[in-house]
């Protein structure tokens, strides 16, 4: 069972604000999908190890040579707030 | 619909420029939805080009495509119909667009889809939902809705979508075209936005196998700048034979479990026997673990998406609330404004899923079940060429009619997300219909088999007439 | 590991001081960067000038593996004594903060490349070894700029990717260092490593960067971020060590927590805040493949350099000098080759003294490095010594104004007329001034030493103090004896 402040908690990991209100909603419909994938308890997986990769392609490496970079215009075109060729961010603290 | 063949017609009897523009017209004149983004302009400057470029000799030279809307498009906004990427036009193409355009064709525009492709009915779009070409009361699927109901549409012939857990074949079976999930690696995802990158693949979709395998053999090979990306170069247009005779067709039983339509059970079996009738045999198969894979797809699928989604923050692209508090609040509020419903909610299960406390449990428990289920096609497709199971256990339902439970709507990927979890390759074409709306059957192969799953669904194609039959939109 | 470490001194001795660092040390010798082809030639650059849709985490790009930063990887870890894993592979570290672009850090976790290594460096009572748990691959940040230049008090952070994805290595000690003078001596030992290796530029802004955990005896560790430089280290370590000595002495409790270093004002302030509550969720990264290159560990291992160790014994044999010379010269790469170029021409005894204690000294002083020195001209400085053209002062001189003026010895020799004044002409002036001076031979003989001192001064006055004064005292009691 998912709590309200395990909703809290994981919504502050994930940078997703919820509000106060919102919680117990939230709560709920976790616990529902929740227990659905609590199936996955029944199947035995002692000895089965977990599949990452699906095709199984080891040591793939680039050459260690210059490509074209990005301009500046293009590089910080998107970005909704800039400032002297940066990125511009809220403050730190 | 339209093919290939007719559009390269209607380019020698017209122009290039006409031919895109009344491509164009069809799209605005249709109330499907189809497109969030229609690339006008640069459409129509390409066309005025294309006999000043060589592009003109190449194999889609002025072909119309609809591209997917989470597919890097250079100067073509690119939003993954979600609000938190409003504006962001890329500064570059995805390996499949460079593909693209050396091979001519001409991009009309971005398709509509499921927000960050999350989903089974392009219901979660920011920009309202595709409709279906065939009764636009109901869903077009997803999460490539958008490409594969403009296809069916007959707005344009081909059309790329992704499929993460079905995404392609889901609404092909919905709208009653072609749609391919590729091998995994055989496709670069170069400029394809992660949902899960563990499963997804770029597809192909087209009104029939022969336009669908000329599309793939323009986008597939190989690509340095994808890690998982294989060296294969193959002509798949050579698979395109006529001839299923001795092949061996594996039908598992967990494919037609609770939920399955009795019509559409009927019109798969058909299929089956319709092969047989050409040659081919077909024996029942045991995939144990099928009733296990949703949920660890669901599961690896969150788990991922949480981290590949914790890009969007509204500081190098996409949306940005006016006001700035300290960075974490700010964050906060832009994600939370900028996701839909659906995304959050699995971005925030994901989240729980890798957590602390909870990894072993969800994560890497839905990890080693991907391996028995991967083992489950190993051992089916042992003695038997391909498998054949339904796409969606019901045809395309209504709109609004899932929406609100989650879990319902997970509950249809059922037969599509195994394929995903094992990574095989698997080809959706219609095979009957339903009250009017399209049934789709797959056919699934080995790694790497695509030429035999491509041949099968030749086959059945050249035999049958489904393809043929065409919604009549308005 | 452990038994090879117990040899050296225990686990905890009675200072109770425990010290672990976590270096990430910046492949800035490569052409590239880690996953994408954007040039690492940035620094003098404007920024987001040096940034693809790799490095700038753009929806949709994937990364690919520098091959050559993984060499670079593995040399390093050879050279800290690690062994080389069979299978590596690559996580993401998910977390937020403006100068990450994705959202999360690509980085290793379990299977870091290289593991279980140490390096020996001088403790308070003689060798000691500090272990090395891992070194493992991760990508850099990008680099943000506060506006007004102040982290607490600036509106808005400007953010350069220009950095973003550069080749980090990360190495992590176990908690084997006892004070922050061996942090320090630590420090200096593994950037005199890194150097011989030629696989980072040290001297480039933020090539490497230490984080320092610290506990003592009785109280909780705490762990201090934004360390710069070495002396920083020092620095911050002891306000450390002093604050939670203090902490602890008035009953206090010392806190698990993220400390961050003050470098102006030499102090550590809690971070507090909510960022500390961490969870990475570390999970492998599905767009990189695994990687097994433990086979060209041995390969590697035979381009590896000579390294100080082995380095500063050799020196020892070769060229008969003290251990004490040997390990000074060995201790910067350049240093060293610069010691092996002037032992080749003149006595190698002789260029030790000359480098390490007098050279050393005068850049030391003057704060700079061995290549504001050519060894050809520390050749003909030593040859005049040593042929006794100039004296031993003049030699200091000369290394002193080339160092602060420029210029050759020769020049120098020829315009401060260094040269010592040939020994006829010393003969002459000692014959002249005890010919002028016949009331100080008669002293001498009246067994007036001071004598001698005065016509010492006679012969410089007339050498134009080119003459070595020993040299001049010899001569003069020689005549004298001729003389009685």
């Amino acid at each position: 069972m998912i709590t309200t402040k395990e909703v809290e908690h994981i919504s502050w990991l994930a940078r997703l604000k919820v509000n106060e209100e919102q919680l117990e909603g939230y709560a709920q419909q976790l616990n529902s999908i929740l227990d659905y994938f609590a199936q996955l308890d029944e199947v035995e997986t002692k000895d089965v190890e977990p599949t990452y990769h699906v095709i199984d392609v080891n040591n793939v490496f680039r050459d260690d040579v210059i490509t074209p970079s990005l301009s500046q215009d293009e590089a910080i075109g998107n970005a909704p707030k800039k400032q002297d060729g940066c990125f511009k961010a809220p403050r730190i603290i | 619909m339209i093919t290939i063949s007719q559009t390269l017609k209607a380019i020698d009897e017209s122009s290039y420029e006409e031919v895109v523009s009344q491509c164009i017209e069809r799209i605005k004149n249709n109330k499907l939805n189809t497109f969030i983004t229609i690339a006008e302009e640069s459409a129509l400057e390409i066309a005025k080009n294309i006999n000043s470029s060589k592009n003109h000799l190449q194999p889609l030279a002025g072909v119309p495509v609809a591209i997917k809307d989470n597919i890097s498009t250079k100067g073509i906004q690119t939003t993954c119909a979600s609000n938190i990427l409003t504006g962001y036009v890329p500064p570059y193409d995805a390996h499949v667009i460079e593909r693209l355009k050396e091979a001519g064709a001409i991009i009309v525009g971005k398709a509509n889809m499921d927000e960050f492709a999350m989903g089974t009915s392009t219901e979660t779009s920011h920009y309202g939902p595709a409709l279906n070409p065939w009764n636009t009361d109901h869903v077009s699927g997803g999460s490539s809705g958008g490409s594969a109901a403009t296809v069916a549409a007959g707005e344009v012939s081909v059309a790329l979508g992704s499929d993460t857990g079905g995404s392609v074949r889901c609404p092909a079976s919905f709208c009653g075209v072609v749609g391919l999930k590729p091998t995994y690696g055989i496709i670069s995802r170069y400029g394809l936005i992660s949902y899960a990158n563990s499963l997804e693949q770029i597809g192909p979709i087209a009104t029939n196998v022969k336009d669908m395998t000329l599309l793939f053999n323009v986008i597939t090979g190989y690509d340095s700048r994808d890690s998982t990306s294989v060296q294969i170069e193959k002509d798949y247009t050579e698979s395109l034979v006529n001839d299923v005779n001795g092949l061996i067709i594996g039908v598992p039983d967990e494919y037609f479990g609770e939920g399955t339509e009795p019509a559409v059970e009927k019109a798969v079996w058909d299929g089956v026997h319709t092969l047989e009738g050409l040659g081919a045999s077909w024996k029942k198969v045991k995939m144990p673990h099928t009733r296990y894979a949703l949920a660890a797809y669901y599961i690896i699928a969150m788990s991922e998406a949480s981290s590949n989604l914790a890009r969007f923050d509204g500081m190098r692209y996409g949306l940005r609330l006016t006001k700035d508090h300290d960075w974490h609040t700010t964050y906060s509020e832009i994600r939370a404004k900028g996701f839909g419903e659906e995304v959050k909610r699995r971005v925030l299960l994901g989240t729980y899923a890798l957590s602390a406390g909870y990894m072993d449990k969800y994560y890497l428990k839905a990890l080693k079940v991907r391996t028995l289920v991967k083992q489950d096609f190993d051992l089916a497709l042992k003695d038997t060429d391909v498998l054949i199971a339904p796409t969606m256990p019901a045809p395309a339902f209504k709109l609004g009619e899932k929406i609100s439970d989650p879990l319902t709507l997970y509950l249809a990927d059922v037969n599509t997300v195994p394929i995903n979890l094992a990574g095989v390759p698997s080809i959706s074409l219609p095979c009957g219909f339903d009250n009017g709306l399209p049934i789709g059957l797959q056919i699934i192969g080995r790694h790497f088999d695509e030429e035999t799953v491509l041949r099968v669904a030749y086959t059945f194609e050249q035999n049958t007439d489904f393809h043929t039959i065409t919604p009549e939109v308005r | 590991m452990i038994e090879e470490y117990l040899k050296y001194r225990p686990l905890l001795d009675d200072t109770g001081i425990m010290i672990g660092l976590e270096i990430h040390v910046q492949l800035n010798k490569l052409n590239t960067k880690i996953f994408c082809g954007c040039g690492l030639d940035y620094h003098n650059d404007p920024p987001n000038t040096h940034t693809c849709p790799v490095c700038l985490g753009l929806p949709g790009s994937l990364p690919v593996i520098n091959r050559k930063a993984v060499e670079y990887s593995i040399k390093l870890g050879l050279a800290l004594n690690c062994s080389i894993q069979e299978h590596t592979q690559f996580y993401r570290k998910n977390y937020y903060y403006p100068d990450l672009p994705k959202g999360f850090q690509i980085t290793q976790y379990d299977f870091p490349l290289a593991s279980n290594g140490y390096i020996n460096i001088e403790g308070e009572n003689g060798e000691v070894r500090i272990r090395i748990n891992r070194a493992h691959m991760e990508e850099d940040p990008g680099r943000l700029v506060h506006e007004g230049g102040n982290i607490e008090h600036s509106k808005h952070t400007m953010i350069d990717y220009n950095r973003s994805g550069v080749a980090l290595l990360e190495i992590v000690t176990e908690p084997d260092l006892r004070s922050p003078k061996e942090a320090r001596r630590f420090l200096d030992k593994l950037r005199s490593i890194i150097e011989y290796l030629d696989v980072c530029n040290t001297s480039l802004e933020g090539a490497t960067r230490v984080d320092a955990n610290i506990s003592l005896a009785g109280g909780s560790r705490s762990e201090i971020k934004n360390i710069s430089s070495h002396k920083g280290a020092e620095r911050a370590l002891l306000f450390e060590v002093v604050r939670q000595k203090n902490l602890l002495r008035r009953g206090g409790k010392v806190v698990l927590e993220t400390r961050h270093f003050n470098e102006e004002m030499g102090i550590t302030v809690s971070l507090r805040t909510k960022e500390e509550e961490h969870d990475y969720r570390y999970f492998p990264e599905a767009d990189l493949v695994p990687i097994k290159v433990a086979d060209w560990a041995p390969g590697i291992a035979k381009t590896l350099p000579e390294l100080p160790d082995a380095k500063r014994e050799r020196f020892v044999s070769q060229y008969g000098i003290s251990d004490d010379h040997a390990k000074s010269l060995t201790s910067e790469k350049r240093l060293a080759e610069f010691y092996e170029e002037v032992a080749a021409h003149v006595n190698p005894k002789m260029a030790a003294v000359w480098t390490a204690d007098v050279l050393k000294g005068e850049l030391n002083y003057r704060d700079i490095g061995i290549t504001a020195f050519k060894s050809e001209d520390m050749v003909k400085l030593l040859k005049l010594v040593a042929d006794d053209k100039i004296t031993d002062s003049s030699g200091n001189q000369i290394i002193r104004t080339v160092l602060d003026e420029g210029g050759s010895p020769d020049s120098i020799v020829e315009s401060e007329g260094l040269l010592k004044a040939g020994g006829d002409i010393i003969g002459t002036a000692v014959d002249e001034a005890i010919n002028e001076n016949p009331q100080a031979v008669t002293d001498y003989q009246n067994g007036k030493q001071e004598a001698v001192n005065f016509l010492i001064g006679q012969v410089m006055k007339k050498t134009r103090g080119r003459s070595d004064a020993k040299a001049v005292r010899e001569m003069i009691i020689e005549k004298f004896k001729g003389i009685m």
